[in-house]
């Protein structure tokens, strides 16, 4: 105490603190990530593991075969995110807004109803909208019938225009109690005295929620939106569960998730390589890191943060 | 009158809206376990209908429990759960105590570097954690998985709990030091039981990824004796996917174990995401 620049002594109780956290972190993520980066400049070579540089993404973008099916999950994938983006989030919002409403009754039940979906597995969710949406069983296409518009049923999940678009709708229906959740939480923290004194100026209902609330909580849209990317982006599980590790019909469903499982393990005939494995791993590494630069620095950054 | 009117008019449609969207959420559910109870040919013929007397059968839950160890996948789904749950919590809260107690020099780094985690998904290193897994030879041990998961789960929590430990009032932990109790025991004993809410928070937002995660079993853990139900029903349902009876009572097993979690543990998962914790 006496000379304040002699050296501290080290306080080991922060480290005993930090170690188990940090070292389980480091070692079971961070550590495996930047080693599937470098295993992406890798290749095997008579058994053995020889550096090729940049080789495998030079495959992975200029061979034919590679590059098709690439191109070919990442525009699904892109196709999924659009989908969640314009029917998830819509809905998640509309159905926040409406339970938000002070004197609803029974919104606790329609909440808790609404968010059941998103606690199931996706081998719960891919089975039971196949069983429903099968042609053999005949519920999709009964229930069609009852209402009279039995010439619109089609086996959506087996034909190639229909099946990714039918399992994005079928993960929106899983997810949407995500945004409702965030969105109502967003709603709910808008002070009473705003709403009151837009409704002494004669704002109340739709133009309210449009020209007071909307504009509130964007930032929680944002935040939705950069979650929907990231969730999208590394989903695997779903199309996995419904449509197999092929991602019929025709590859039609393959998105980055399944394209990435199919190469690292293999299938069929075709052997699993894990260093195209991790060169795939690799760009979904990137374009999520885009992703979330994206969001952070030009759309977070910018947006305006209100304190109440 | 005519305002009161519209008023009615208003929570009408709001109720309508509310009522439809529920019916759609629950209605597949609902169809899986109404048919699960029923024989097969009632499973063809009346799809929608309750079972009766007539069309109630149990024949799939009797295939299911003598084909498929469901017992032992839920066992396994059991342990990989709260073993990873356990280190989240105290590993988490360990963490976070340091980052939010102590001025250090790289806390701000640390804090950084543990947050990381939060945007980049796990799955991305999966290449590389299953060379690691072969390795050390924890690949189909149930070990590994719940390592992956603590890891995976690890930086949420942090930030959370640091957050909460930020209002713990320091005359407390002032007041601990003159009695004379050690950093360990200010931590064990007068922080922890203060955060136990948030601690709740952050055990429920982990649980159910965890519970129903298919990625990790079907590559680090794939074997019989350490499937998890996820994976066990995924696979026992892709050999009988011809027995209607089988797979729609498989399915209801599954939903059970998840919704008996759901009820118990709604309120806290409720709060905790309208709170804001994760803003």
């Amino acid at each position: 105490m006496s000379d304040p620049h002699s050296k501290p002594k080290i306080r080991w109780h922060i480290i005993v603190f930090l170690a188990p956290a940090v070292l389980v972190y480091t070692a079971v993520m961070i550590y495996p990530l930047f080693n599937t980066l470098r295993l992406s400049l890798f290749s095997e070579v008579e058994q053995t593991r020889v550096f090729v540089g940049l080789q495998n993404f030079r495959t992975l973008f200029g061979d034919a075969v590679w590059s098709a099916q690439f191109w070919n999950a990442l525009a699904n994938n892109f196709w999924f995110f659009l989908i969640h983006m314009l029917v998830q989030n819509p809905i998640g919002i509309a159905l926040a807004a409406i339970l938000s409403h002070p004197k609803l009754r029974f919104a606790s039940f329609y909440r808790s109803a609404i968010f059941i979906p998103t606690i199931l597995s996706f081998v719960i969710v891919g089975f039971a909208w196949k069983l429903i949406l099968s042609p053999i069983w005949g519920i999709a296409p009964g229930m069609l019938d009852a209402v009279g518009l039995k010439s619109l049923y089609a086996p959506w999940l087996g034909k190639e225009a229909y099946a990714l678009t039918t399992l994005s709708l079928v993960s929106v229906w899983q997810f949407v109690g995500i945004p409702m959740m965030l969105i109502y939480a967003a709603l709910l923290s808008i002070p009473d005295e705003i709403l009151e004194a837009a409704e002494v100026e004669g704002i109340t209902g739709f133009s309210a929620f449009w020209k007071i609330k909307l504009p509130l909580i964007l930032p929680s849209i944002g935040i939705i939106s950069i979650l929907t990317f990231v969730a999208n982006f590394n989903a695997f599980d779903l199309i996995y569960a419904a449509q197999g590790a092929l991602a019929g019909p025709d590859f039609s469903t393959d998105i980055l998730g399944t394209f990435m499982y199919r190469t690292f393990f293999g299938f069929q005939l075709q052997l699993g390589d894990p260093h195209m494995g991790s060169t795939i791993a690799s760009v979904m590494f990137a374009i999520i890191l885009i992703g979330v630069c994206l969001y952070l620095f030009g759309i977070q950054s910018r947006m305006r943060r209100y304190q109440f | 009158m005519s305002v009161a009117r519209q008023n009615n008019f208003n929570t009408y449609a709001a109720h309508g809206a509310l009522i439809l969207y529920t019916l759609i959420a629950l209605f597949p559910v609902f169809v899986i376990v109404i048919n699960s109870f029923k024989t097969r040919k009632a499973i063809f013929r009346e799809p929608l209908a309750l079972p009766n007397s007539d069309s109630f059968s149990l024949i799939g839950y009797e295939t299911v429990l003598k084909q498929g160890d469901f017992f032992l996948y839920f066992q396994n789904s059991m342990i990989v759960t709260v073993g990873s749950l356990f280190f989240i919590l105290l590993f988490g809260a360990m963490a976070a105590f340091a980052l939010a107690e102590y001025r250090f020099r790289g806390n701000l780094i640390m804090g950084l570097y543990l947050a990381l985690g939060i945007m980049i998904p796990i799955r991305i290193g999966t290449v590389a954690i299953l060379e690691m897994m072969v390795q050390t030879g924890l690949v189909n041990t149930l070990w590994a998985l719940i390592l992956v998961y603590t890891a995976q789960g690890l930086p949420l929590a942090v930030f959370i709990l640091s957050e909460f430990m930020r209002q713990v009032s320091d005359d407390l932990k002032n007041a601990g030091r003159i009695d004379g109790l050690s950093e360990y025991r200010i931590f064990f004993r007068l922080v922890l039981p203060l955060v136990r809410p948030a601690m709740a928070t952050v055990a429920v937002f982990n649980m159910i990824p965890i519970w129903n995660d298919l990625w990790f079993p079907l590559i680090l853990a794939p074997a019989e004796e350490v499937k998890t139900l996820t994976l066990g029903s995924q696979v026992f349902i892709g050999q009988f996917v011809t027995d209607w009876n089988a797979v729609l009572s498989a399915l209801s097993l599954a939903i059970l174990p998840v919704m008996a979690l759901y009820v118990v543990f709604s309120r806290q998962l409720i709060r905790g995401i309208t709170s804001g914790a994760v803003k």
